[in-house]
């Protein structure tokens, strides 16, 4: 199959037969982490920069390992506040950027859209790697690799995602690539964290974590972020963790065999209790790893990667 | 100067007359209205398979003039309000600085006079400065010429001060004119709260942020007696409520914007930011009561909200986007797309345009009768065209419609007997 994807902006615009490709794509890259010398020649003489407007660790580090790994030129700009505060738009940015001949920029940004007002505006590859509120596409894929790495499938299976729904670009992101790969996407938080009409894009609606995770094969939990939830979505972290904090004893719910995901960094005694954090069934390291395989597909893949290897 | 209008069908809502009559006007003034009318020397326009009505008035446009003219001014503005067919435009005081005495409203006054377009009809403050915490001199901008007073942008977020307006403004014969808007619930929201915002993770707008306000401000209103008049009304809640106010009595009345029943929130897609405005674009069932309430009387007026931005100040990521959308030269086809759908009597879709919006501000325009300024636009509506953002005669561009086909324009705008604009 040929990849035909220029940008990759978001799950929702890819296909069933496009993610199977990915994951596909990152299966054959992982071999390469576990490698010696990890690094091939593929992307040899190409540039990539990951123009970060909002604080990020493990996606940036992710995304510039992936980059050296295929010997891509990686450059890291924090655009955070710089161009911003002194007037400059998003746009005046991007075009600069551009005229320093990059194959790839990879964005994050804290508005929703972003990403795709890049995409109209320049001519490299755009990878999301997440606008606001709307989709963080490599987190999904990372994740269906793990999902698809345990199970060996993700078809059928129950996936159970937990917190704050509306402000969450990974809920949105799993919630497409999961129903559209055939999975049975479960939806909990509370009342203030659960957007109208979400159950129209073919997701269950609990407000019950505990109906939610029952059977589940799969129990993935959000990350609360405090710093974006006003004062008003939660009366207190302790009210949280007792609703919907997952722990030794309410994972019993979920099937025997579940697999427990976090996009990371966790609140411990939040989201998780230390005990499942670290436990066995929690596979959050193997996406970390996971991340870095889909990141070299994703960059392989846009750059249209079939000829090149 | 004599004008003769021979042969169009003429509609002038206020007296109930739908005909074809020819009508001459003479020194600035409607001076006959009959058939087969011959003038000595005057200028005639055939008007043949067109429509001749009192000239458009549009009871909500912002200027930006003075303090904002990058985007649009009095010239500007005013051309293309005659461009769309309006005669007369009510301007909002959220200038800089902002029109809350006389000596803006002077200014105001003095420059749409030598434009010398169209009639302006200044809308002054309610609060000094629009800052929700003082009354504004009503009585002296009365004096200097303002219809009515708002602090549109701003909501007038006390209560007791909102009462007080009325109260003040009822002895003056004034509407206090609402932007309605809880902005605690609005909060960080850009687009109408719904499924469409779920999708593109675009912090939503709820609808009782406006419903909410306007049912406060109606009580207010049937409390003081004082005439409350809602401006751009875009969700099914807050229909019901006017309507129900009507029903009681209530000195209230309400107009909506041609995109608010033209367009939902599906516009937004792709983060179009020419269809950011406030209020947001709402649901399918918000633009149907839209529909509901002008079909049955309880939307009284259509208005543009005409709100002119800088591209710049558009091109932008949606979340920093400028709420509004410019509407004058827009205005008149949308409308008359209700009557294409059924939802409108030509006539009645006329007033909404001419005299119901007259009556909002009390004016003495808004009708062809014998005697009044001649304030006229002829009308093709069967002209087909095509709304091209960057031949708006308006200084911004910024227009959803883009592109959009339309049916039905002004031809000629007649404004105190002069033909100011001619298509």
């Amino acid at each position: 199959m040929t990849f035909r994807h220029k940008h990759i902006l978001g799950i929702e615009q890819l296909s069933k037969e496009d993610i199977g490709f990915i994951l596909d794509t990152a299966d054959s890259f992982k071999e390469i982490n576990s490698r010696e010398i990890k690094k091939v020649p593929t992307l040899r003489g190409k540039t990539i920069i990951n123009l970060f407007f909002e604080a990020s660790t493990r996606t940036r580090t992710s995304f510039e390992i992936a980059g050296k790994r295929l010997s891509a030129d990686t450059i890291n700009i924090t655009a955070s506040s710089s161009s911003v505060v002194k007037g400059e738009t998003l746009e005046d940015t991007a075009k600069n950027i551009e005229a320093m001949r990059p194959d790839i920029i990879v964005m994050r940004h804290a508005a929703s859209g972003a990403c795709d007002y890049l995409a109209k505006r320049v001519d490299c590859s755009i990878i999301n790697a997440g606008d606001g509120a709307h989709e963080h596409p490599s987190q999904a894929l990372l994740d269906m690799l793990t999902i698809r790495q345990h199970k060996g499938r993700i078809e059928g299976l129950k996936v159970a995602i937990v917190g704050d729904i509306t402000h969450s670009r990974v809920a949105r992101s799993n919630l497409y690539g999961l129903t559209r790969m055939g999975a049975e996407v479960r939806l909990a938080g509370p009342g203030t964290m659960m957007p109208p009409g979400i159950e129209r894009l073919g997701a269950k609606v609990y407000h019950d974590m505990n109906q939610a995770i029952e059977g589940a094969d799969v129990v993935m939990m959000l990350r609360i972020q405090l710093e974006r939830q006003g004062k008003t979505l939660l009366p207190t972290l302790r009210e949280y963790a007792k609703f919907y904090g997952l722990n030794t004893q309410n994972l019993q719910l979920a099937a025997p065999d579940a697999l427990v995901m976090h996009p990371g960094p966790v609140n411990r005694g939040v989201e998780l209790s230390s005990y499942v954090a670290d436990g066995i069934q929690s596979v959050i390291l193997d996406q970390v790893e996971n991340g870095v395989a889909v990141r070299m597909a994703l960059l392989y893949l846009v750059l249209g990667g079939e000829q090149a290897e | 100067m004599k004008i003769l209008i021979k042969g169009g069908r003429v509609i002038d809502p206020a007296h109930g007359i739908d005909g074809q009559f020819d009508l001459l006007i003479d020194n600035g003034r409607i001076s006959k209205l009959d058939k087969n009318l011959a003038a000595d020397g005057a200028e005639v326009i055939d008007a043949q398979g067109k429509l001749v009505t009192p000239g458009l008035i549009d009871l909500h446009v912002h200027l930006r003039d003075p303090g904002q003219e990058y985007k649009e001014d009095i010239i500007s503005g005013t051309r293309a309000a005659v461009a769309g067919g309006f005669t007369a435009v009510a301007c909002m005081p959220n200038t800089k600085p902002v029109n809350d005495n006389a000596s803006v409203t002077r200014y105001i006054l003095d420059k749409a006079a030598a434009a010398g377009f169209c009639h302006v009809l200044p809308v002054g403050a309610i609060t000094q400065g629009s800052k929700g915490e003082a009354l504004a001199e009503m009585g002296d901008m009365k004096e200097a010429g303002c219809v009515g007073f708002s602090d549109d942008g701003h909501p007038v977020t006390s209560g007791e001060l909102m009462r007080r307006a009325l109260e003040y403004a009822r002895p003056f014969g004034m509407p206090i004119i609402a932007h309605s808007e809880d902005l605690d619930l609005v909060g960080q929201g850009v687009m109408n709260e719904g499924f469409v915002a779920t999708e593109l993770g675009l912090k939503g707008i709820p609808w009782v942020s406006e419903a909410a306000p306007i049912a406060r401000d109606v009580m207010l209103a049937e409390f003081t007696g004082g005439h409350l008049h809602v401006a751009h009304v875009s969700c099914a809640a807050a229909v019901e409520i006017i309507r129900a106010a009507k029903k009681r009595g209530v000195r209230v009345t309400a107009e909506v914007t041609p995109h608010h029943f033209t367009l939902t929130d599906e516009a937004v897609r792709g983060y179009d930011t020419n269809a950011k405005m406030n209020p947001p674009l709402r649901g399918a069932e918000d633009v149907a009561a839209m529909r509901a309430g002008l079909a049955d009387g309880t939307i009284d007026a259509i208005a543009t909200d005409h709100a002119p931005h800088h591209i710049d100040e558009k091109n932008v990521e949606f979340n920093i986007a400028y709420n509004g959308i410019v509407g004058l030269e827009t205005a008149l086809p949308l409308t008359l797309r209700l009557v294409d759908d059924g939802v409108l009597s030509i006539s009645d879709a006329i007033a909404k345009l001419t005299i119901n919006p007259a009556r909002v501000l009390g004016l003495d325009s808004g009708t062809l009768e014998v005697g009044r300024v001649a304030d006229v636009t002829i009308i093709d509506p069967q002209l087909k065209w095509t709304v091209d953002a960057q031949k708006l005669v308006s200084k911004s561009k910024n227009t959803p419609f883009d592109g959009w086909k339309m049916v039905g324009a002004a031809t000629h705008t007649i404004v105190a007997g002069q033909i100011r604009y001619q298509r």
